[in-house]
């Protein structure tokens, strides 16, 4: 690891100051569970290591109907609060899966956002969530949807000096389920072939569709909003039927590779089963049995 | 003279609680939390695996959360109580974990044995009751090349029986 210093910031003005001062060469240190591998890798090299762990607003966790999460607040504080769990299930989720319980302890949702792997866990189930993202720099604050934060394989939507500073979800409509699963080849610790979050909304009813939001990981190169499938949706009737051909248009939005994990046909297959499987999920949930 | 990388980044002091002794020492910033474990306080009990964040063989506890200790700097362990491997027996004696690791032969290369028991024991403190599905769930993050896991399953559930 090439040296580099320390420095524990203690506010948001402090920590944008030293990004700015050193531009490309300091990053921000939330769990350290990219980073530290990064640059043992020698991919790049830093000069300042700005730890954002004692900045109060990126340690938040508020639910107040909506839900707010600091940037670095590591994943086992989402999923152990029974209150968020109960209110935010498609986020517990991803929470719960990413990495082992090491990982957890110190890996944070903002981090996953950040680090913009196509095949990130944590990034899809804010897009179904309709999730914000707040964006503060020394020219400022500006807010984002999720969707749009991640431009590319590793690339974000943070320019010179900016750091992620929450993602906030919007309160839930009532009869609102969402859940995220993904495709291993082992049941745990591993990245994901293919992964789908899927949210619905329910008429009172219970029976159709009056909302729903579809997003793809691991098969293009950033988590996908797969807006026709979601449009598709509106209006159906909450049918295994519906299911399957929202997964049949979702599959045509992905645009997956192959690599050492799957194929391209692999994935696409995936993306219309997890879809189905994620759809049903979801709308029980809406239903309240999770 | 020139200054070398590493003479051009000052260290830093850093207190902390490490098996529960108040604990002082001087942290290169660019130094993993297992770096400074080994290298500069001499506690070579906790190993080297990965060193990516895999293999768990680094396992190590802070304030109450294991954590590869491979992914921390070691700058960052001030105001934390930490717990590696040297402070899992008791003065005299073993672990119930590490007796029943012996009694169920539940290692062969030993590499990746104090990282079991530093996770493992974080469980059965948390979850007394904890059965086996929910411990080869707890120990995903921890790999072991040699005994195919099934008699260190076994091992923590004797544990975890002889400690109720």
């Amino acid at each position: 690891m090439h040296p580099h210093q320390y420095i524990a910031a203690t506010n948001i003005t402090e920590a944008v100051s030293l990004l700015a001062r050193h531009g490309a060469r300091a990053r921000i240190l939330a769990g350290g569970t990219d980073l530290l591998v990064q640059l043992r890798s020698d991919r790049y090299e830093l000069d300042a290591v700005v730890d954002a762990k004692a900045i109060p607003e990126l340690m938040e966790l508020t639910l107040d109907g909506s839900l707010t999460i600091g940037a670095a607040l590591p994943c086992y504080r989402v999923y152990e609060d029974k209150e968020v769990a109960a209110a935010f299930p498609g986020i517990i989720d991803a929470a719960s899966l990413i990495g082992g319980i090491q990982v957890q302890s110190r890996a944070s949702i903002g981090g996953n956002l950040c680090n913009a792997t196509p095949s990130a866990d944590g990034i899809c189930p804010l897009i179904v969530h309709s999730g914000v993202v707040t964006i503060t720099g020394v020219a400022g604050t500006r807010t984002m949807a999720v969707e749009d934060f991640a431009t590319g394989p590793g690339r974000n939507a943070l320019g010179y000096g900016e750091m992620l500073v929450n993602v906030h979800l919007p309160k839930p409509m009532a009869n609102f389920g969402a859940a995220y699963q993904r495709f291993i080849p082992r049941n745990e610790m591993d990245i994901a072939v293919a992964g789908v979050a899927a949210a619905v909304t329910l008429a009172e009813s219970g029976d159709k569709i009056t909302s729903a939001r579809v997003a793809l990981a691991a098969v293009g190169p950033t988590p996908i909003f797969a807006k026709q499938a979601s449009a598709f949706l509106v209006g159906q009737p909450a049918t295994e039927e519906v299911f399957a051909r929202a997964g049949e248009i979702a599959s045509t939005e992905a645009t997956p590779i192959t690599d050492m994990r799957g194929t391209v046909e692999q994935r696409h297959h995936l993306v219309g089963v997890l879809t189905r499987r994620t759809l049903a999920q979801a709308t029980q949930r809406a239903r309240g049995n999770f | 003279m020139t200054q070398t990388p590493e003479q051009s980044v000052r260290k830093v002091s850093v207190q902390c609680t490490l098996n529960g002794q108040p604990t002082e020492f001087l942290a290169a910033p660019y130094l993993s939390l297992l770096e400074t474990l080994r290298e500069t306080l001499g506690l070579t009990g906790t190993k080297e695996g990965c060193n990516d964040g895999n293999c768990g063989a680094c396992t190590v506890n802070v304030d109450g959360r294991i954590i590869d200790s491979c992914l921390m700097l070691g700058v960052e362990a001030e105001g934390k109580v930490i717990e590696t491997i040297e402070g899992v027996a008791p003065a005299g004696g073993l672990h119930p974990l590490q007796q029943a690791f012996l009694e169920e032969a539940a290692l062969q290369c030993g590499i990746c044995t104090p990282g079991f028991l530093v996770s493992a024991k974080a469980l059965l403190e948390r979850e007394p009751d904890a059965d086996e599905q929910r411990i080869r769930l707890w120990l995903a993050g921890n790999l072991c090349r040699c005994t195919g896991y099934d008699k260190i399953i076994r091992a923590v559930e004797k544990a975890r029986d002889g400690m109720k």
